[in-house]
Protein backbone atom coordinates (compact mmCIF):
# COMPACT_ATOMS: atom_id res chain seq x y z
CA UNK A 1 0.00 0.00 0.00
CA UNK A 2 1.25 3.26 -0.76
CA UNK A 3 1.23 6.13 1.67
CA UNK A 4 -1.14 8.32 -0.71
CA UNK A 5 -3.62 5.89 -0.46
CA UNK A 6 -3.76 6.06 3.01
CA UNK A 7 -6.84 7.44 4.00
CA UNK A 8 -6.54 7.45 8.56
CA UNK A 9 -9.64 6.57 10.38
CA UNK A 10 -10.29 8.92 13.40
CA UNK A 11 -11.89 8.97 16.41
CA UNK A 12 -12.30 11.99 19.10
CA UNK A 13 -14.25 11.48 21.86
CA UNK A 14 -15.52 14.85 22.98
CA UNK A 15 -17.40 15.85 25.91
CA UNK A 16 -20.88 17.64 25.66
CA UNK A 17 -20.51 20.51 27.45
CA UNK A 18 -17.01 21.83 25.78
CA UNK A 19 -15.14 19.84 22.81
CA UNK A 20 -18.35 18.84 21.13
CA UNK A 21 -19.91 22.37 21.02
CA UNK A 22 -16.33 23.35 20.34
CA UNK A 23 -16.79 20.99 17.17
CA UNK A 24 -20.03 22.49 16.42
CA UNK A 25 -18.46 25.99 16.48
CA UNK A 26 -15.92 24.74 14.13
CA UNK A 27 -19.01 23.65 11.63
CA UNK A 28 -21.06 26.91 11.83
CA UNK A 29 -17.65 28.70 11.44
CA UNK A 30 -17.24 26.88 8.62
CA UNK A 31 -13.30 25.97 9.24
CA UNK A 32 -12.01 23.10 7.20
CA UNK A 33 -11.21 20.09 9.41
CA UNK A 34 -10.41 16.70 7.97
CA UNK A 35 -12.97 14.75 7.47
CA UNK A 36 -11.83 11.25 8.75
CA UNK A 37 -12.51 12.42 12.17
CA UNK A 38 -15.36 11.08 13.21
CA UNK A 39 -16.74 12.67 16.32
CA UNK A 40 -18.03 10.58 19.34
CA UNK A 41 -20.18 12.54 22.21
CA UNK A 42 -19.63 11.49 25.43
CA UNK A 43 -21.21 13.31 28.43
CA UNK A 44 -17.77 14.29 30.11
CA UNK A 45 -13.78 13.28 29.20
CA UNK A 46 -13.99 11.43 32.16
CA UNK A 47 -16.60 8.67 30.93
CA UNK A 48 -13.81 7.82 28.67
CA UNK A 49 -13.31 4.04 29.90
CA UNK A 50 -9.34 3.07 27.94
CA UNK A 51 -11.90 0.38 27.13
CA UNK A 52 -12.83 2.78 24.43
CA UNK A 53 -10.28 3.97 23.04
CA UNK A 54 -8.74 0.27 22.43
CA UNK A 55 -11.73 -1.10 20.94
CA UNK A 56 -11.73 2.01 18.63
CA UNK A 57 -8.38 0.52 17.52
CA UNK A 58 -9.51 -2.56 16.88
CA UNK A 59 -12.80 -1.46 14.42
CA UNK A 60 -9.04 0.32 12.96
CA UNK A 61 -9.50 3.72 13.67
CA UNK A 62 -5.71 4.72 13.05
CA UNK A 63 -5.87 7.63 15.77
CA UNK A 64 -8.16 8.00 18.81
CA UNK A 65 -8.59 12.01 20.09
CA UNK A 66 -9.60 12.48 23.66
CA UNK A 67 -10.96 16.01 23.77
CA UNK A 68 -12.70 17.86 27.09
CA UNK A 69 -13.18 20.91 28.94
CA UNK A 70 -9.99 22.94 30.49
CA UNK A 71 -8.68 21.73 33.39
CA UNK A 72 -11.24 24.02 35.79
CA UNK A 73 -14.15 24.23 33.05
CA UNK A 74 -15.08 20.91 33.90
CA UNK A 75 -19.16 20.78 33.65
CA UNK A 76 -18.85 18.22 36.51
CA UNK A 77 -16.05 20.77 38.32
CA UNK A 78 -13.33 17.83 38.32
CA UNK A 79 -13.73 15.21 35.97
CA UNK A 80 -10.92 15.95 33.95
CA UNK A 81 -8.66 16.24 36.74
CA UNK A 82 -9.16 12.69 36.69
CA UNK A 83 -9.58 12.54 33.10
CA UNK A 84 -5.94 13.46 32.84
CA UNK A 85 -4.00 11.59 34.86
CA UNK A 86 -5.67 8.09 33.71
CA UNK A 87 -4.61 9.11 29.97
CA UNK A 88 -1.70 9.51 31.23
CA UNK A 89 -1.01 6.34 32.31
CA UNK A 90 -2.63 4.82 29.24
CA UNK A 91 -0.62 6.59 27.03
CA UNK A 92 2.48 5.38 28.76
CA UNK A 93 1.13 2.03 28.78
CA UNK A 94 0.79 1.75 24.77
CA UNK A 95 3.95 3.08 24.61
CA UNK A 96 5.30 0.61 27.28
CA UNK A 97 3.69 -2.65 24.59
CA UNK A 98 5.48 -1.18 21.80
CA UNK A 99 2.64 1.11 20.32
CA UNK A 100 2.95 4.39 19.11
CA UNK A 101 2.21 6.64 21.49
CA UNK A 102 1.26 9.54 19.07
CA UNK A 103 -1.53 7.77 18.11
CA UNK A 104 -3.73 8.62 21.35
CA UNK A 105 -4.02 12.88 21.79
CA UNK A 106 -5.63 14.15 24.68
CA UNK A 107 -6.76 18.02 24.33
CA UNK A 108 -8.18 20.51 25.67
CA UNK A 109 -10.97 22.15 23.55
CA UNK A 110 -14.04 24.73 25.00
CA UNK A 111 -17.01 25.74 23.52
CA UNK A 112 -15.41 28.91 22.26
CA UNK A 113 -12.72 27.53 20.65
CA UNK A 114 -13.92 26.23 16.49
CA UNK A 115 -9.96 26.98 15.41
CA UNK A 116 -8.81 25.04 17.72
CA UNK A 117 -10.34 22.43 17.43
CA UNK A 118 -10.50 22.35 13.35
CA UNK A 119 -6.50 22.90 14.19
CA UNK A 120 -5.79 20.00 16.82
CA UNK A 121 -7.80 17.90 14.28
CA UNK A 122 -6.27 19.12 11.08
CA UNK A 123 -2.14 18.42 12.93
CA UNK A 124 -3.77 15.22 14.55
CA UNK A 125 -4.18 13.74 10.94
CA UNK A 126 -1.19 14.56 9.57
CA UNK A 127 0.82 13.40 12.42
CA UNK A 128 -1.64 10.13 11.84
CA UNK A 129 -0.34 10.09 8.32
CA UNK A 130 3.24 10.14 9.03
CA UNK A 131 2.81 7.08 11.45
CA UNK A 132 1.03 5.21 8.57
CA UNK A 133 -1.92 2.72 9.02
CA UNK A 134 -2.34 0.99 12.69
CA UNK A 135 -1.48 -2.36 12.28
CA UNK A 136 -0.21 -2.81 15.81
CA UNK A 137 -3.99 -2.69 17.63
CA UNK A 138 -6.15 -3.61 15.13
CA UNK A 139 -7.95 -6.87 14.60
CA UNK A 140 -7.31 -7.73 11.32
CA UNK A 141 -10.19 -9.90 10.39
CA UNK A 142 -12.75 -7.38 11.35
CA UNK A 143 -10.85 -4.50 9.58
CA UNK A 144 -10.44 -6.45 6.23
CA UNK A 145 -13.70 -7.73 6.84
CA UNK A 146 -15.17 -4.39 7.78
CA UNK A 147 -13.98 -2.38 4.55
CA UNK A 148 -12.51 -2.80 1.35
CA UNK A 149 -9.02 -1.48 2.24
CA UNK A 150 -7.03 -4.83 2.01
CA UNK A 151 -3.63 -5.06 3.79
CA UNK A 152 -0.74 -5.56 1.36
CA UNK B 1 4.95 -22.18 64.75
CA UNK B 2 2.87 -24.26 63.14
CA UNK B 3 1.48 -25.36 66.49
CA UNK B 4 1.15 -21.94 68.49
CA UNK B 5 -0.90 -21.18 64.84
CA UNK B 6 -2.85 -24.26 65.73
CA UNK B 7 -3.37 -24.08 69.14
CA UNK B 8 -4.54 -19.87 68.91
CA UNK B 9 -6.74 -21.09 65.90
CA UNK B 10 -8.61 -23.30 68.26
CA UNK B 11 -8.67 -20.89 71.32
CA UNK B 12 -10.44 -18.34 69.33
CA UNK B 13 -13.05 -20.92 67.64
CA UNK B 14 -13.57 -22.82 71.30
CA UNK B 15 -14.61 -19.45 73.09
CA UNK B 16 -16.64 -18.06 69.64
CA UNK B 17 -14.98 -15.35 68.55
CA UNK B 18 -14.31 -16.79 65.36
CA UNK B 19 -16.78 -19.21 63.49
CA UNK B 20 -14.70 -20.02 61.04
CA UNK B 21 -10.45 -20.16 59.99
CA UNK B 22 -9.09 -19.51 56.96
CA UNK B 23 -6.00 -21.28 56.37
CA UNK B 24 -3.95 -23.56 54.29
CA UNK B 25 -4.17 -27.43 54.31
CA UNK B 26 -2.58 -29.95 52.08
CA UNK B 27 -3.47 -30.53 48.45
CA UNK B 28 -3.17 -33.47 45.60
CA UNK B 29 0.25 -32.57 45.00
CA UNK B 30 3.54 -32.63 47.12
CA UNK B 31 3.76 -28.89 47.17
CA UNK B 32 0.23 -27.85 46.61
CA UNK B 33 -0.80 -26.10 49.58
CA UNK B 34 -4.72 -24.68 48.86
CA UNK B 35 -6.61 -22.06 50.83
CA UNK B 36 -9.45 -23.86 52.89
CA UNK B 37 -12.02 -22.57 55.77
CA UNK B 38 -11.78 -24.60 58.92
CA UNK B 39 -14.58 -24.69 60.98
CA UNK B 40 -13.66 -27.10 63.17
CA UNK B 41 -11.09 -27.67 66.03
CA UNK B 42 -10.19 -31.07 64.37
CA UNK B 43 -9.97 -30.17 61.09
CA UNK B 44 -7.14 -27.54 62.28
CA UNK B 45 -5.35 -30.61 62.63
CA UNK B 46 -4.64 -30.07 58.89
CA UNK B 47 -3.61 -26.65 58.90
CA UNK B 48 -0.35 -26.32 57.42
CA UNK B 49 2.01 -23.30 57.40
CA UNK B 50 5.25 -23.45 54.87
CA UNK B 51 6.68 -22.15 52.59
CA UNK B 52 4.79 -23.12 49.90
CA UNK B 53 1.68 -21.33 51.69
CA UNK B 54 2.34 -18.24 48.70
CA UNK B 55 -1.49 -17.89 47.97
CA UNK B 56 -2.95 -14.77 49.19
CA UNK B 57 -5.64 -15.26 51.48
CA UNK B 58 -7.32 -11.78 51.54
CA UNK B 59 -9.78 -12.25 48.66
CA UNK B 60 -11.75 -14.82 50.08
CA UNK B 61 -12.25 -12.57 52.69
CA UNK B 62 -14.18 -10.50 50.82
CA UNK B 63 -18.20 -10.25 51.52
CA UNK B 64 -17.59 -12.35 54.81
CA UNK B 65 -20.39 -11.95 57.27
CA UNK B 66 -19.66 -14.16 59.78
CA UNK B 67 -16.53 -13.88 62.59
CA UNK B 68 -13.76 -15.12 60.33
CA UNK B 69 -9.94 -16.06 61.22
CA UNK B 70 -7.66 -15.36 58.67
CA UNK B 71 -3.86 -16.25 59.10
CA UNK B 72 -1.72 -12.98 56.36
CA UNK B 73 1.58 -13.20 55.87
CA UNK B 74 2.64 -9.17 55.86
CA UNK B 75 2.10 -9.03 51.88
CA UNK B 76 -1.25 -10.04 52.37
CA UNK B 77 -2.24 -7.68 54.64
CA UNK B 78 -1.94 -4.78 51.93
CA UNK B 79 -4.64 -6.41 50.03
CA UNK B 80 -7.08 -6.59 53.29
CA UNK B 81 -6.18 -2.91 53.86
CA UNK B 82 -7.10 -2.54 50.14
CA UNK B 83 -10.19 -4.79 50.18
CA UNK B 84 -11.26 -3.02 53.68
CA UNK B 85 -10.69 0.66 51.98
CA UNK B 86 -13.06 -0.65 48.87
CA UNK B 87 -15.78 -1.79 50.96
CA UNK B 88 -15.21 -5.12 50.20
CA UNK B 89 -14.20 -6.89 53.32
CA UNK B 90 -15.99 -5.70 56.88
CA UNK B 91 -12.93 -5.80 59.23
CA UNK B 92 -15.45 -6.16 62.02
CA UNK B 93 -16.10 -9.54 61.01
CA UNK B 94 -12.55 -10.53 60.61
CA UNK B 95 -10.21 -11.51 62.86
CA UNK B 96 -6.45 -11.32 61.38
CA UNK B 97 -3.14 -13.51 63.06
CA UNK B 98 -0.46 -12.06 61.10
CA UNK B 99 2.39 -14.40 60.67
CA UNK B 100 6.20 -14.01 59.96
CA UNK B 101 7.30 -14.93 56.17
CA UNK B 102 10.49 -15.25 55.42
CA UNK B 103 9.52 -15.22 51.27
CA UNK B 104 7.15 -18.18 49.74
CA UNK B 105 8.56 -20.88 47.38
CA UNK B 106 6.89 -21.64 43.64
CA UNK B 107 4.97 -24.93 43.54
CA UNK B 108 7.43 -26.74 41.13
CA UNK B 109 10.38 -26.09 43.24
CA UNK B 110 11.78 -28.52 45.67
CA UNK B 111 14.97 -26.89 46.46
CA UNK B 112 15.89 -24.34 48.31
CA UNK B 113 16.37 -21.06 46.09
CA UNK B 114 12.74 -21.89 44.14
CA UNK B 115 12.04 -18.48 45.85
CA UNK B 116 8.93 -16.25 43.81
CA UNK B 117 10.25 -14.00 42.12
CA UNK B 118 8.09 -10.71 44.15
CA UNK B 119 9.82 -12.17 47.68
CA UNK B 120 12.92 -11.52 46.17
CA UNK B 121 12.03 -8.00 45.67
CA UNK B 122 9.65 -7.62 48.95
CA UNK B 123 9.37 -4.12 50.33
CA UNK B 124 6.36 -5.08 52.24
CA UNK B 125 7.85 -7.06 55.22
CA UNK B 126 5.68 -5.56 58.08
CA UNK B 127 2.22 -6.34 58.52
CA UNK B 128 0.15 -3.40 57.86
CA UNK B 129 -3.15 -4.52 59.41
CA UNK B 130 -2.98 -7.26 62.51
CA UNK B 131 -5.19 -8.55 65.67
CA UNK B 132 -2.24 -10.55 66.67
CA UNK B 133 1.11 -11.60 65.43
CA UNK B 134 2.54 -15.04 65.55
CA UNK B 135 6.49 -15.36 64.27
CA UNK B 136 8.91 -13.24 62.92
CA UNK B 137 8.99 -10.79 60.34
CA UNK B 138 11.91 -11.03 57.94
CA UNK B 139 14.21 -8.50 56.89
CA UNK B 140 13.38 -5.92 54.57
CA UNK B 141 14.86 -7.25 51.04
CA UNK B 142 14.78 -3.99 49.32
CA UNK B 143 18.05 -4.55 48.01
CA UNK B 144 16.97 -5.78 45.05
CA UNK B 145 15.12 -2.97 42.76
CA UNK B 146 12.11 -4.17 41.92
CA UNK B 147 11.41 -1.77 38.62
CA UNK B 148 14.91 -3.01 37.38
CA UNK B 149 12.84 -5.40 35.07
CA UNK B 150 10.13 -2.07 33.68
CA UNK B 151 13.36 -0.06 32.78
CA UNK B 152 14.83 -2.48 30.91
CA UNK B 153 11.88 -2.86 28.55
CA UNK B 154 11.40 1.00 28.57
CA UNK B 155 15.30 1.32 27.43
CA UNK B 156 14.23 -1.15 24.31
CA UNK B 157 13.30 0.32 20.84
CA UNK B 158 9.57 0.78 20.52
CA UNK B 159 9.90 -2.33 17.93
CA UNK B 160 11.54 -4.21 20.32
CA UNK B 161 8.94 -3.26 23.48
CA UNK B 162 6.69 -4.70 20.75
CA UNK B 163 8.07 -7.67 20.05
CA UNK B 164 8.78 -8.48 23.53
CA UNK B 165 5.26 -8.10 24.60
CA UNK B 166 3.47 -9.95 21.41
CA UNK B 167 6.35 -12.49 22.24
CA UNK B 168 4.98 -13.14 25.81
CA UNK B 169 1.02 -12.18 25.04
CA UNK B 170 0.92 -14.58 22.22
CA UNK B 171 1.34 -17.73 24.94
CA UNK B 172 -1.92 -16.66 26.62
CA UNK B 173 -4.73 -18.61 26.76
CA UNK B 174 -7.45 -16.91 28.30
CA UNK B 175 -7.37 -18.46 31.36
CA UNK B 176 -8.73 -15.74 33.22
CA UNK B 177 -6.25 -17.43 35.82
CA UNK B 178 -4.47 -13.50 36.53
CA UNK B 179 -8.01 -12.00 37.10
CA UNK B 180 -9.62 -14.53 39.21
CA UNK B 181 -6.95 -14.36 41.58
CA UNK B 182 -6.42 -10.68 42.11
CA UNK B 183 -7.23 -9.48 45.22
CA UNK B 184 -8.45 -6.23 43.75
CA UNK B 185 -9.96 -7.81 40.68
CA UNK B 186 -13.65 -8.15 42.40
CA UNK B 187 -16.08 -6.31 40.28
CA UNK B 188 -18.76 -8.47 40.33
CA UNK B 189 -19.45 -9.11 36.93
CA UNK B 190 -16.43 -8.41 34.61
CA UNK B 191 -16.07 -6.84 31.39
CA UNK B 192 -14.09 -9.64 30.44
CA UNK B 193 -16.98 -11.77 31.19
CA UNK B 194 -19.90 -9.20 29.39
CA UNK B 195 -20.89 -10.97 26.25
CA UNK B 196 -22.46 -7.33 25.30
CA UNK B 197 -18.29 -6.38 24.92
CA UNK B 198 -17.56 -9.42 22.91
CA UNK B 199 -14.63 -9.73 24.91
CA UNK B 200 -15.71 -12.81 26.83
CA UNK B 201 -13.44 -15.62 27.00
CA UNK B 202 -12.00 -15.40 24.33
CA UNK B 203 -8.81 -17.45 23.99
CA UNK B 204 -6.46 -16.62 21.32
CA UNK B 205 -8.78 -14.82 19.40
CA UNK B 206 -6.34 -12.60 17.92
CA UNK B 207 -3.58 -10.48 18.43
CA UNK B 208 -5.62 -7.57 19.17
CA UNK B 209 -7.16 -9.46 22.12
CA UNK B 210 -4.15 -10.26 23.93
CA UNK B 211 -3.16 -7.08 24.21
CA UNK B 212 -6.43 -5.34 25.31
CA UNK B 213 -7.24 -8.18 27.57
CA UNK B 214 -3.62 -7.20 29.32
CA UNK B 215 -3.85 -3.92 29.06
CA UNK B 216 -6.97 -3.57 30.67
CA UNK B 217 -6.32 -6.19 33.60
CA UNK B 218 -3.33 -4.21 34.52
CA UNK B 219 -4.96 -0.80 33.86
CA UNK B 220 -8.29 -1.29 36.09
CA UNK B 221 -6.03 -2.66 39.18
CA UNK B 222 -4.37 0.89 38.32
CA UNK B 223 -3.74 2.26 41.98
CA UNK B 224 -5.20 -0.21 43.16
CA UNK B 225 -2.63 -3.40 42.95
CA UNK B 226 -0.98 -3.65 46.04
CA UNK B 227 1.87 -5.62 43.81
CA UNK B 228 1.48 -8.93 45.80
CA UNK B 229 2.48 -10.81 42.63
CA UNK B 230 -0.24 -13.71 43.16
CA UNK B 231 -1.10 -12.86 39.40
CA UNK B 232 2.25 -13.33 38.17
CA UNK B 233 2.32 -16.73 40.28
CA UNK B 234 -0.91 -18.25 38.82
CA UNK B 235 -0.14 -17.53 35.63
CA UNK B 236 0.58 -20.87 33.77
CA UNK B 237 2.11 -19.86 30.68
CA UNK B 238 4.48 -18.05 32.93
CA UNK B 239 3.91 -14.25 31.47
CA UNK B 240 5.79 -11.82 32.83
CA UNK B 241 2.39 -9.79 34.16
CA UNK B 242 4.57 -8.27 37.09
CA UNK B 243 6.48 -5.89 34.59
CA UNK B 244 3.02 -4.77 33.18
CA UNK B 245 1.45 -3.71 37.13
CA UNK B 246 5.17 -2.21 37.85
CA UNK B 247 5.08 -0.11 35.25
CA UNK B 248 1.93 1.66 36.00
CA UNK B 249 2.80 1.61 39.63
CA UNK B 250 6.46 3.06 38.82
CA UNK B 251 4.74 6.03 36.95
CA UNK B 252 2.51 6.74 39.56
CA UNK B 253 5.12 6.89 41.96
CA UNK B 254 7.07 9.44 39.17
CA UNK B 255 3.50 11.38 38.12
CA UNK B 256 1.57 11.43 41.11
CA UNK B 257 3.67 10.86 44.10
CA UNK B 258 5.38 7.43 46.23
CA UNK B 259 2.28 5.59 46.28
CA UNK B 260 2.11 2.00 47.51
CA UNK B 261 -1.73 0.07 47.59
CA UNK B 262 -3.03 -1.23 51.22
CA UNK B 263 -0.89 0.56 53.26
CA UNK B 264 -3.53 2.10 54.97
CA UNK B 265 -7.67 2.18 54.67
CA UNK B 266 -7.84 5.71 54.25
CA UNK B 267 -6.08 7.61 51.67
CA UNK B 268 -7.67 7.79 49.21
CA UNK B 269 -5.80 6.04 45.62
CA UNK B 270 -4.16 8.22 42.94
CA UNK B 271 -6.38 7.69 40.16
CA UNK B 272 -9.36 8.68 42.80
CA UNK B 273 -7.48 11.59 43.95
CA UNK B 274 -5.79 14.46 42.21
CA UNK B 275 -3.48 17.13 42.99
CA UNK B 276 -3.79 20.13 40.97
CA UNK B 277 -0.51 21.67 41.88
CA UNK B 278 1.22 18.29 41.28
CA UNK B 279 -0.44 17.29 38.36
CA UNK B 280 1.11 20.87 36.93
CA UNK B 281 4.60 20.34 37.67
CA UNK B 282 4.63 17.03 36.30
CA UNK B 283 3.32 18.70 32.84
CA UNK B 284 -0.43 16.93 32.75
S1 LIG C 1 0.17 -8.05 41.85
FE1 LIG C 1 -1.35 -8.97 40.45
S2 LIG C 1 -2.74 -10.16 41.78
FE2 LIG C 1 -1.58 -8.74 43.11
S3 LIG C 1 -2.88 -6.90 43.31
FE3 LIG C 1 -1.45 -6.54 41.60
S4 LIG C 1 -2.58 -7.18 39.77
FE4 LIG C 1 -3.63 -8.09 41.53
S1 LIG D 1 -3.02 -16.35 33.97
FE1 LIG D 1 -1.58 -16.20 32.26
S2 LIG D 1 -2.43 -17.52 30.63
FE2 LIG D 1 -4.08 -17.15 32.12
S3 LIG D 1 -5.18 -15.36 31.31
FE3 LIG D 1 -3.63 -14.57 32.74
S4 LIG D 1 -1.84 -14.12 31.48
FE4 LIG D 1 -3.19 -15.45 30.26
Amino acid sequence: MQITDFNPNIVAFCCNWCSYAGADLAGTSRLQYPVQVRIIKVPCSCRVDPLFILRAFQRGADGVAVCGCHPGDCHYATGNYYTRRRMALLHNMLDFMGIERDRMLLQWVSAAEGAKFAKTMTDFVENIHMLGKNTRLADWRVVNAGNNETES
Amino acid sequence: MLEIMKQRAKELLESGRVVRVLGWQRGDFPNLREPVFFTTAKQLDNLEYDRFCAANLSKYLIGTDVPTLAFLKPCDTYSLNQLVKERQINRQMTYIIGIGCEGSAKLTDMEENGTLERCLVCTKTVHAAFDELIGEDAAPREKNDRFAGVGEIEAMEIAARYTFWQDHLARCIRCNACRNICPVCHCKKCVFDNTKYDTAQRANASAFEEQMFHIIRAYHVAGRCTDCGECNRACPQAIPLHLLNRKLISDINHMFGEYQAGTDTETPGPLTNFDIEMDKEVGL
